[in-house]
């Protein structure tokens, strides 16, 4: 019955998304036809959308959360459950695993559509009521490719009969902590994202981009990003430590499927500022919205759909692969197509100098648009490569290459962009406030180029800059009453000094690594950077639903330093029989030390294979900064949208 | 600067930024794009020597072996027409074992062989969500 119950909410919801488009598309042509419109029916076809916008969001939050008894249940009835979950599997990789599968992850995702439809029409106070109407309209629309997409070809409460004694249980490298956090936070990105979008399109769609409409964006945009920021940081450090690699990202499809959204999210958040602050930038941010979107379809899709791994031979349902391309190239298209047709309506906003804060804004946004094009590129080459009959893959050699210059341009546009004054500033006086942070650069990248001898050129500029954006972020808190600077000033900030943070820690990872792989025997040291490693023994642990081999490492700091102990495992799961390997891992303030286990040989030897990682957190921590000044930025924006607000209704 | 003009300059830069980033990648992709290799295209093809590849194919049965310091490994990678002699120095994927497939990234060498510097196998045959795409659905070792 619960499987039934949840198609039939699906369906409702699906149904309601439907009427949700109608009633918008109405209530917008009647109200762009003052003549026709007889005003008290407007008003009602008005109305009515906010409710069903509401109810659609509940019904799909209704739908996912059936989805989840039905996995808790180990309801094996449910093909999806039968064939993605067991009934030995921990109550919470049972929950999370309900999205670790195509269809769950699909659902997911309509669900938070829908229940950010629902914010939406709740919470939006900031907007024209047609522009608000529209936006909705736009969003059941994309919604309604999710419900058709779910409902014909990924239905995830088919039954299968006869239900199977148990299932076949979750991938193991799945059944960890950040399943139950990684995709919910990057898919509340993505949804996001899609939301700004909607705001673009109803304002094109009632030609009323102006700072109105980038004030009641932004607080979407900016929320989407800091969920991007998060979940690719949380993926990050997850496939650190689960993979047993060393490794931090691998420029791998997946990856950059989330990184492309925050690319362009991260010009989208700059560039509606302008629009919201300075009236400028208005056709430049609408194009900007439809690129984020575009991004995070294209995301999502190639994710979902499974076509960037064909040399590995993943088994793509066809007729799914074609029904994503089809939504993709609509909704892209269709896009496009909305800004083609009315960005002529759109008058240009207010000018500037290119020496301005706008201008290094353009800039930035600029780069990452280059860095973005080269990301994608990279990414689909190799489908469009298999199209010509030729197999190959592409690299962190190539994005390294291609991306990373580009990147330390941009660092250093952000380091000198908050510097400038709107509208118009003097070279000269621009230069004057940024001797400092060059000195800072320049000192750096003396010292280490002096003391290290010999590290990489892209590193060593990384942790000169670095540097050098650390002193040119906090500038402009300088000489400031730090009491009466506004929240979001401390938002940029932060979130700027997280990017020199993260990259610092890129940096040394990248420039001072150690590692020893040794077939290691017992009691025998083994010397990775500062620290003596040493095989104390190996034993067999059991778990909850593995079984592993155990091995006890010592590990010392130089000869003086107390004795602390690692246990890296090699864990086997039966549900599906699976081996994996459990890194262990040591943080110290300065850095990490990591180990991994492999295979014993004949003569009792085990492999082991060591790392030492200086400052290596900094990577995540800077990304957890950067989040956290996104949310001071969000309050400060809200808090002040409230006051002004209330200001306003004061004075009427 | 005139309203008009400054947004014939922002199109301008914009169109010139998606131009440069496009030249960029295609440049970059002439030289540091991986040709995949099956053993049997090796004979045919002049070897890609000092370049990364990727080689894939089966690891034939009784080839695998260890060498006396315990982390290099040498193997035979063969698709029923050629057979290449690989050498890995790692700690190899978890489901790598001889008569399964196997992907190698490295470079050949002049004599022929192949000197691997990450190995891709399948994790696990009948099981493979989505979220194993790319490098969840294969286990991976990797050497500096």
């Amino acid at each position: 019955m619960i499987a039934e119950a949840g198609l039939a909410a699906l369906w409702f919801a699906a149904a309601l998304a439907a009427l949700q488009l109608l009633l918008a598309a109405m209530g917008v042509w009647r109200s762009a036809k003052p003549a026709l419109a007889e005003a008290s029916m407007t008003e009602d076809l008005m109305r009515a959308v906010r409710p069903v916008a509401v109810v659609q969001g509940v019904l799909a939050l209704v739908a996912m959360l059936l989805l989840i008894v039905l996995f808790v249940r180990s309801d094996m009835s449910v093909l999806l459950v039968a064939e993605n979950s067991h009934s030995a599997k921990p109550l919470m990789y049972k929950i999370a695993g309900a999205w670790g599968n195509h269809e769950g992850s699909m659902l997911l995702w309509v669900t938070i559509l829908g229940v950010a439809g629902a914010a939406v029409a709740l919470l939006e106070r900031g907007l024209a009521r047609p522009t608000l109407i529209a936006t909705l309209g736009a969003q059941a629309a994309i919604a309604l490719g999710f419900y058709a997409f779910l409902l014909f070809s990924s239905n995830p409460f088919a039954r299968i009969d006869p239900a199977p004694a148990d299932g076949n249980g979750l991938n193991p490298l799945l059944q960890d902590p950040g399943l139950a956090f990684h995709p919910p936070t990057l898919y509340i990105g993505y949804v996001g994202i899609s939301i700004a979008f909607s705001f673009a399109v109803g304002a094109m769609v009632t030609r009323d981009v102006g700072p109105a409409f980038a004030r009641a964006m932004r607080p979407w945009v900016l929320a989407a990003w800091i969920f991007l920021t998060l979940g690719i940081t949380a993926g990050s450090y997850w496939a650190y430590y689960e993979l047993g690699w060393g490794g931090w990202w691998f420029w791998d499809p997946v990856e950059n499927a989330s990184l492309m959204p925050w690319l362009a999210a991260t010009a989208l958040l700059h560039s509606v500022t302008v629009l919201a602050t300075r009236d400028g930038l208005r056709a430049w941010t609408l194009m900007l919205a439809v690129v984020a979107f575009s991004m995070s379809m294209i995301g999502t899709f190639l994710v979902r759909s499974g076509i960037l791994t064909s040399v590995h031979a993943f088994a793509v349902d066809p007729t799914r692969g074609s029904f994503i391309l089809a939504l993709l190239a609509i909704y892209i298209g269709g896009a496009l197509l909305l800004f083609a047709l009315r960005v002529g309506t759109v008058r240009a906003g207010t000018t500037f100098d290119f020496v301005s804060r706008e201008g290094a804004l353009v800039a930035n946004n600029l780069l990452l648009t280059v860095i973005l094009g080269v990301v994608l590129i990279g990414t689909l080459y190799p489908i469009v490569a298999a199209g010509f009959g030729t197999q190959l893959s592409v690299g962190p050699p190539f994005f390294d290459k291609a991306a990373g210059p580009v990147a330390l341009v941009l660092i250093a546009v952000m380091a000198v962009g908050p510097l400038l004054r709107w509208r118009r500033d003097s070279a000269q006086a621009a230069i004057a406030r940024v001797t400092i942070p060059i000195a800072v650069t320049g000192v750096v990248l003396i010292v280490v180029a002096a003391t290290t001898g010999g590290i990489a050129l892209l590193p060593l500029l990384g942790l000169a800059l670095s540097a050098g954006l650390a002193a040119a972020s906090v500038a402009p808190l300088w000489k400031r009453n730090l009491r009466r600077t506004p929240l979001f000033t401390y938002g940029m900030v932060i979130a700027h000094l997280g990017i020199a943070v993260s990259l610092a820690g890129m940096a040394s990872d990248t420039a001072f690594t150690q590692a020893t792989l040794v077939a290691a025997r017992v009691g025998e040291p083994q010397r990775v950077g500062p620290y003596l490693v040493t095989l104390d023994g190996v034993k067999p642990v059991i778990g909850p639903n593995w079984s592993a081999i155990e091995a006890r490492l010592s590990a010392r700091r130089g000869n003086d330093g107390g004795v602390f102990y690692l246990r890296p495992q090699s864990r086997f799961f039966s549900n599906p029989v699976t081996v994996t390997s459990e890194s262990a891992i040591a943080t110290r303030w300065d850095g990490q030390l990591y180990t991994v286990l492999g295979e014993p040989d004949a003569q009792g030897r085990w492999q082991l294979r060591l790392w030492w990682k200086p400052f290596v957190t900094l990577i995540w921590l800077g990304g957890a900064l950067v989040a956290l000044g996104g949310a001071l930025s969000l309050i400060g924006r809200l808090t002040r949208g409230r006051r002004e607000r209330g200001r306003g209704e004061a004075y009427a | 600067m005139k309203a008009k003009h400054q947004r014939l300059t922002l199109a301008a830069l914009a169109v010139a930024a998606v131009g440069g980033s496009s030249a960029l990648a295609l440049s970059a992709l002439k030289d540091q794009a991986a040709f995949f290799y099956a053993p049997g295209d090796v004979k045919k093809d002049a070897l890609p020597l000092g370049r990364a590849v990727r080689l894939g194919g089966m690891v034939a049965g009784g080839s695998l072996h260890r060498l006396a310091d315990g982390v290099t490994m040498q193997f035979v990678v063969t698709d029923g027409i050629a057979r290449v002699p690989v050498a890995f120095r790692g700690i190899a994927p978890d489901l790598f074992k001889e008569n399964s497939g196997v992907v190698a990234e490295g470079k050949f060498n002049p004599d022929g062989s192949f000197t691997a510097s990450n190995l891709l196998a399948k994790h696990d045959e009948k099981y493979m969500p989505p979220e194993m795409k790319g490098k969840m659905h294969e286990t991976k070792t990797l050497v500096q």
